[in-house]
């Protein structure tokens, strides 16, 4: 029986519409998030927040953004090796990113604003809730490059590199809510 | 077997989460290694059942299975991972009939224990724990029963499906469940300082955040019931905008259809607050973060705000759907156009956009800013205005309707009584000078009983008995039906109109004891709720009897205009032999020349 609903077109936008659906959830938890540093600590901010580090993260994160977006766009052109190359490089980005929240920040941020704090309490919540989907993007990423890798993904049915992708801009965008709002807000 | 294999996947998950948490330098005797072993548990969990195998096989590039059919596994594919709506249809309705009777047996054992003034036969934190048990149980069954059965059965076939949008996110969300009565009942199995959980189904800190594992295991238990909602009602959403049979426009979408639609939008969004509320709660056990420590800023009233921000719009998703099931058997056994239609779908509406704009008045004595309980209050009794146009609905549709009194019809009815008197009871909640006089008593307990069991839980009956010629194919004893309807309403009546009684003269709810001039009333309370409990074996006999060697069903018994009705008892797999294509309104009974849906002739096209 061969109806609209498998057509492959009009799956993908059902496809779509449920990704985004879950995307949309999924701010819920950072919106609750960020309104409780407003609750908790107003504009409070800690002096010795390490903003050049800050800074290069964001920067980060947000060329991994852009990689990722090419990455999207050769796989619809049909230029597997592009695909592929700026795939690792969003992949490498977003370890980085990770590695530096994680192994560098973290360490430091326990010294003046340790997680019994109110400012820490919140920085360790939200840095981390951003770090997990930061680790569930870099691990959907890697699964698409190797299955890119084995040939997977045409032109015309890139739906799991795109949703990928997809998801990456929605933790990038978090990310620049989050920036300011630990960062720089405040006097 | 997907419940053994899940069980057995899930131990060992558990086994390495704490390992490993253990070998990463996590202190042993805390309550991080149980919490991150958890995670590890309910991936173990899914992974075993099969929720995984069809992503994770192509992850790695290996074939997939088959799914179970009918053929294939007969009555066994209930048991197995299966993707089919109507599988996980009647996979959700008889996992929560059974979390619903489950739930009721603990009542039954703290009712007991409220016979009679002081101290029977448990201790008072034993009572705590059964109460919050209870409590936390029947919140599962409100927020999911109704959505989960037959928003996955009963939906896709109105709108002319032949599946839910993701058939394997459907999946998950069923799965995602068991854990979270493994977890409720574990907590309870606990030992010593372990034992229980005393909070109520609430869990407000600092009570949620003093040491006990049990008290973990409830947190974790909350938030896996809100994964499964989220993505329930996310599947829902698109399956009712994207599935849609050719003709089905939004203005002939059955009203059933409608309440899940609205519904799943509170679910979706409104359920990440309390996940992340009880995250927050989970953090200051395991990870020593100060968000309930007043002096750093937070404190209870954080959460409470969270809390409620989710949790009053939650009462919505659970009646919402008792309301469009109760509009859904009106005008059938009426056989009356549904009056109001679109003035009920409006109804729907105007709940889902004012639900979250009233969550502060649950904190009336929480300590509030005396400016912000005037809004709250004002807000709380506006949304009785759309509550009220959904009411009317109902009544415009009974009016002068030609009523045949059938078990379905008779809980329909029973839900309009039942909510009024729940209605009007709320008033005097949202008012803040009565509030502060009735918060906490067993005032609140009777007005949210007859609320969501009176409204919720009587649509869900009734919902079974109508639906229940379609998903077993057979029919049920109607004797056996009235008897239980007219056994559970009256018993019911009797277990909640004291309680307001109750509360009015000062029972506090979630203590166990009460002043001694309350013994009579709370002996005849108990003793009616033993009543309530036993009209339920009327029940599990019909429905098991009846499933087993009723007679044959016919495959429109009510003579209902639906398109589930106009298929076969069961439907065959994909539900319909070629998609119908809808012509006219639902709920035309009586009019002449109104035809919803015209579907292909069904010994033609089986050829």
């Amino acid at each position: 029986m061969s109806t609209l609903a498998h057509d492959s077109k009009y799956q993908l936008v059902t496809r779509r519409l449920g990704l985004w659906l879950f995307i949309l959830s999924e701010s819920m938890i950072f919106i609750a998030l960020l309104f409780t540093r407003f609750l908790m600590q107003g504009v409070y901010r800690p002096e010795e927040l390490n903003q050049t580090l800050g800074l290069g993260i964001t920067t980060i994160l947000l060329i991994s953004s852009f990689t990722a977006n090419r990455a999207e766009v050769r796989i619809a052109q049909g230029d597997r090796t592009g695909f592929l190359r700026n795939l690792a490089i969003t992949i490498i980005l977003g370890l980085v990113f990770l590695v530096v929240v994680v192994a560098v920040e973290w360490p430091e941020a326990l010294h003046f604003a340790p997680p019994s704090t109110g400012y820490g309490t919140l920085f360790f919540a939200i840095t981390g809730m951003h770090a997990f989907h930061v680790l569930t993007g870099l691990i959907i990423l890697i699964i698409i490059f190797f299955q890119g890798k084995r040939g997977q993904y045409s032109p015309e049915d890139h739906w799991g590199a795109e949703s990928g992708v997809v998801y990456w801009h929605f933790v990038d965008v978090v990310w620049i809510f989050v920036y300011p709002i630990l960062y720089l807000f405040g006097p | 077997m997907s419940w053994i294999k899940g069980i057995l996947f899930g131990v060992v998950g558990y086994l390495a989460g704490y390992w490993l948490s253990i070998s990463l330098g996590v202190e042993r005797g805390t309550e991080a290694p149980f919490a991150i072993g958890y995670v590890f548990f309910f991936a173990g969990w899914l992974l075993g059942a099969g929720v995984w195998d069809h992503w994770a096989r192509s992850w790695f590039g290996l074939e997939n299975k088959t799914p179970p059919t009918k053929e294939s596994h007969g009555w066994k594919r209930y048991f197995m991972f299966s993707t089919d709506h109507k599988v996980i249809g009647v996979q959700y309705l008889v996992t929560f009939a059974l979390i619903f009777f489950l739930a009721g047996a603990f009542a039954m054992a703290f009712r007991y224990e409220l016979m009679r003034p002081g101290r029977d036969w448990l201790s008072p934190k034993e009572f705590n724990t059964v109460m919050s048990t209870h409590g936390i149980l029947m919140i599962a069954v409100a927020v999911s029963a109704i959505i989960g059965a037959f928003g996955n059965f009963v939906m896709p076939i109105q709108i002319g499906a032949e599946d839910m949008a993701f058939p394997r996110i459907n999946a998950l969300s069923y799965w995602t469940t068991p854990p979270v009565v493994f977890l409720i009942l574990g907590a309870n199995l606990l030992q010593g300082a372990d034992y229980g959980f005393d909070f109520g189904w609430t869990a407000y800190p600092p009570l949620s955040t003093v040491a006990g594992l049990g008290k973990l295991f409830f947190l974790l238990a909350f938030m896996t019931l809100g994964l499964s909602s989220i993505l329930g009602a996310l599947n829902i959403l698109i399956t009712v905008i994207r599935l849609r049979a050719p003709g089905m426009t939004w203005g002939r979408l059955p009203i059933f259809t409608w309440g899940v639609f609205t519904t799943s939008f509170l679910s979706l969004i409104f359920t990440q607050f309390v996940f992340t509320g009880l995250f927050m709660v989970v953090l200051d056990r395991v990870a020593g973060t100060a968000f309930f420590a007043p002096d750093q800023g937070g404190g209870a009233l954080l959460y409470e705000n969270i809390f409620w921000i989710y949790s009053h719009p939650a009462v919505y998703v659970m009646i919402i759907p008792g309301f469009a099931i109760m509009l859904e058997i009106l005008p059938t056994f009426a056989r009356k156009p549904l009056y109001g239609y679109k003035w009920a779908i409006g109804g729907f509406f105007g709940i889902v956009a004012m639900s979250a704009t009233v969550w502060a008045h649950h904190m009336f004595t929480s300590g509030m800013p005396d400016w912000m309980t005037v809004p709250f209050m004002a807000a709380t009794e506006f949304i009785s205005i759309p509550t009220g146009i959904i009411f009317l609905s109902a009544l415009g549709t009974i009016w002068m309707g030609k009523l045949r009194l059938k078990t379905p019809m008779l809980f329909a009815l029973a839900v309009v009584f039942n909510f009024l008197i729940g209605g009007l009871t709320g008033i005097f909640n949202a008012d803040v000078a009565t509030d502060l006089q009735l918060h906490d008593t067993y005032w609140v307990v009777g007005h949210f009983h007859y609320t969501i069991v009176g409204g919720e839980i009587f649509a869900l009956f009734a919902g079974i008995y109508y639906w229940f010629p379609k998903i077993t194919g057979r029919m049920f004893n109607e004797k056996l039906g009235k008897l239980h309807f007219w056994w559970m309403f009256l018993g019911f009546q009797a277990v909640f109109l004291p309680m307001f009684w109750l509360g009015y003269n000062g029972m506090n709810r979630r203590i166990a004891d009460y002043i001694p001039e309350l013994a009579g009333t709370n002996m005849w309370v108990s003793a009616s709720a033993f009543l309530l409990g036993a009209s339920f074996l009327v029940f599990i006999y019909n429905v098991v009897n009846s499933w087993v060697r009723g007679p044959q069903a016919a495959n429109n018994p009510w003579g209902a205009r639906t398109l589930e009705w106009q298929i076969e008892s069961p439907p065959i797999e994909h539900n319909f032999h070629q998609i119908p294509t809808v012509t006219g309104h639902p709920y035309d009974y009586g009019v002449e020349g109104s035809v919803h849906a015209v579907l292909a002739p069904q010994a033609e096209a089986a050829d």
